[in-house]
């Protein structure tokens, strides 16, 4: 039984490398341009941002609509560490990450006593506070951003880190502090009643999916040169919101195709921006009146 | 002196922001007094109001009465048809699903009206010529700030006058406080409701006229922020209480003109969200608390 399963992961490990090798040849070979590099990337680090939100939002029940906000630190924290420490990029995301999760925990720690819709408020007023003060800061460029940031991130980042953050918030969900998580989604007094720390569980989702939010956010940075305050407003958090909801709450396979589908269907309205979100728009309000459940 | 007259001048600019965040607050509060659903889409309700006012002056030469009045009569109607498509199949699904159901129609309001008018910044006509007044000192008051004030006061005491004098009034507290036993009084629930959504739209198309004719400049994407901020100002003062909404939003009017005018208006936005967390935290009854609940 356990060799069969384990079989299983090698098989889909072998998998993920041969799909990692084609991808990385052709694009060395150049059958694959940059602009499909650039969406394979952006699906990468979508990938991890639905798939970390999901988390929070999906399988712990707590409406968080303020996830750009921590790939906003994680974004800064990391590019801090190469342009102005120069340390290596794998240090530097880590530290992103890292401060993300910290902030996660600054931000869970109080909130997360709300409920409900006072919740989405306040985590949308944290990740307003959090750029707020970005703008604010002149060390970091201000409003006007910071730029430079070498381009550390490439294909094989993203796609390692991607399937990292799956395979961690995966084997999360299936574990022992994972069920906990979800049964203060399906019934936190009842889950209280049968002796789960129900804060400490929820602060734990938190952090984790703010952990995962910075690391895309580093990645982000690394890719794109450059980095502005505006970049991570709540229209950002939006996007990730529509990917969790159209993917399924608590369904992390539907989260990775509505990334990956969301981030084509942008790449290819690129030139129509406003479109984009009234598309995303009426797919939120669609789905919500016919199939909650996604 | 000098300190003195920075102080009262913020004063003055902030009771006409604040008179703004009061009209938006107060649809917020009373639809979530009456459905408990954050209505996202009630800063949108704002900016259409806003674009509305914009048509009727620049495009069909209105002047400014008439544009306030028809403005805030098609968001009326714009605020029913929202309820009525988006929100009314969802009453009794999660409150989440409603809340997700409500960015999204923001943010097709928002991201509509773009693609309709264009991202660009439109220019208000200048319907009322600008006159200001010095009172002592460097302190100055203009006709338009008074104006804002005015028809705000109108508006409130109108808002007052319908909520405790009129039946549709008393319908929409019993409705608030208890919509089953209301239901069972012979109130028509649904009805009710779409006043309460007409009446918030209403409020809110006004101020996004006279915010048009205070600052001038009107874009498809103005309504997020001050929406965000009205619903802080609803919180502030207690959300669901309809006093509350309109002091909340004076004082996070005046606030914000006190962090602007001391010099660091970059940090009037973070200061809004920092009062909302601490409210939150501290009394999320708001500061008018619960025992004078007066939910409409």
């Amino acid at each position: 039984m356990f060799e069969r399963k384990l079989g299983k992961q090698f098989g889909i490990l072998l998998l993920l490398v041969a799909f990692w090798g084609v991808v990385e040849f052709m694009l060395k070979t150049g059958i694959l341009n940059p602009f499909y590099e650039l969406n394979l990337i952006l699906i990468g680090i979508n990938i991890i941002l639905a798939v970390s939100l999901n988390l929070i939002n999906g399988f712990n029940g707590q409406f968080s609509i303020g996830h750009a906000g921590f790939m906003a630190v994680g974004a800064y924290g990391a590019a801090i560490i190469t342009l102005k420490a120069q340390l290596p990029f794998a240090i530097a995301l880590l530290f992103g990450a890292v401060l993300a999760g910290i902030f996660g925990l600054l931000v869970g720690l109080p909130t997360l006593r709300l409920r409900g819709d006072y919740l989405a408020i306040a985590t949308l007023g944290f990740g307003e506070i959090i750029r707020g003060m970005i703008v604010n800061i002149d060390y970091i460029g201000g409003a006007y951003g910071l730029s430079g940031i070498p381009k550390l991130a490439n294909w094989t980042w993203i796609f390692a880190l991607t399937v990292l953050t799956v395979i961690v918030i995966a084997n999360f969900v299936n574990s022992t502090h994972g069920r906990a998580t979800i049964s203060i989604r399906e019934n936190e007094i009842a889950a209280e009643a049968m002796g789960i720390n129900t804060t400490k569980y929820k602060v734990m989702a938190f952090v984790i999916g703010s952990f995962f939010a910075g690391l895309a956010g580093g990645l982000h940075a690394h890719y794109f040169y450059t980095i502005q305050p505006n970049t991570f407003n709540f229209l950002k958090s939006f996007d990730i919101l529509v990917m969790v909801v159209l993917g399924g709450q608590g369904s992390i396979t539907g989260s990775i195709i509505a990334a990956v589908g969301l981030t084509i269907l942008s790449a290819s309205l690129q030139s129509l921006a406003a479109l984009r979100l009234v598309i995303y728009a009426l797919l939120l309000i669609v789905i919500m009146l016919f199939r909650p459940q996604a | 002196m000098e300190v003195m007259e920075v102080f009262l001048q913020q004063l003055i600019n902030g009771v006409s922001l604040g008179s703004i965040y009061a009209l938006i607050a107060l649809g917020y509060t009373m639809v979530y007094g009456i459905v408990q659903l954050i209505n996202f889409a009630h800063g949108d309700v704002y900016m259409v109001g806003a674009y509305l006012g914009f048509f009727a002056t620049a495009i069909l030469g209105w002047s400014f009465l008439p544009a306030l009045l028809m403005s805030m009569f098609v968001c009326a109607c714009l605020g029913v048809t929202i309820e009525k498509l988006a929100y009314k199949p969802l009453r009794m699904a999660p409150r989440i699903a409603a809340l997700i159901t409500a960015i999204g129609v923001s943010l097709f309001l928002g991201y509509g009206m773009m693609l309709l008018v264009g991202p660009q910044v439109r220019t208000f006509p200048q319907v009322l010529t600008e006159v200001q007044w010095k009172l002592f000192g460097s302190i100055t008051v203009t006709n338009r700030q008074v104006i804002i004030l005015v028809v705000t006061i109108a508006l409130m005491l109108l808002l007052q006058y319908i909520v405790h004098k009129t039946m549709i009034g008393k319908a929409m507290r019993a409705v608030s406080h208890d919509k089953q036993a209301a239901q069972l009084m012979g109130i028509n629930v649904n009805n009710t409701i779409s006043a309460t959504f007409a009446i918030g739209s209403s409020l809110a198309a006004a101020a996004g006229v006279l915010v048009g004719i205070y600052y001038n400049a009107i874009n498809p994407l103005m309504g997020i922020m001050p929406g965000l901020k009205a619903f802080v100002a609803a919180v502030l003062g207690g959300i669901g209480i309809i006093p509350g909404a309109m002091t909340g939003g004076f004082l996070l009017g005046i606030v914000e003109a006190m962090v602007s005018g001391y010099g660091k208006s970059l940090y009037r936005d973070p200061v809004a969200f920092i009062i909302l967390i601490i409210i939150l935290i501290v009394k999320p009854a708001g500061l008018f608390g619960k025992n004078i609940r007066e939910k409409v």
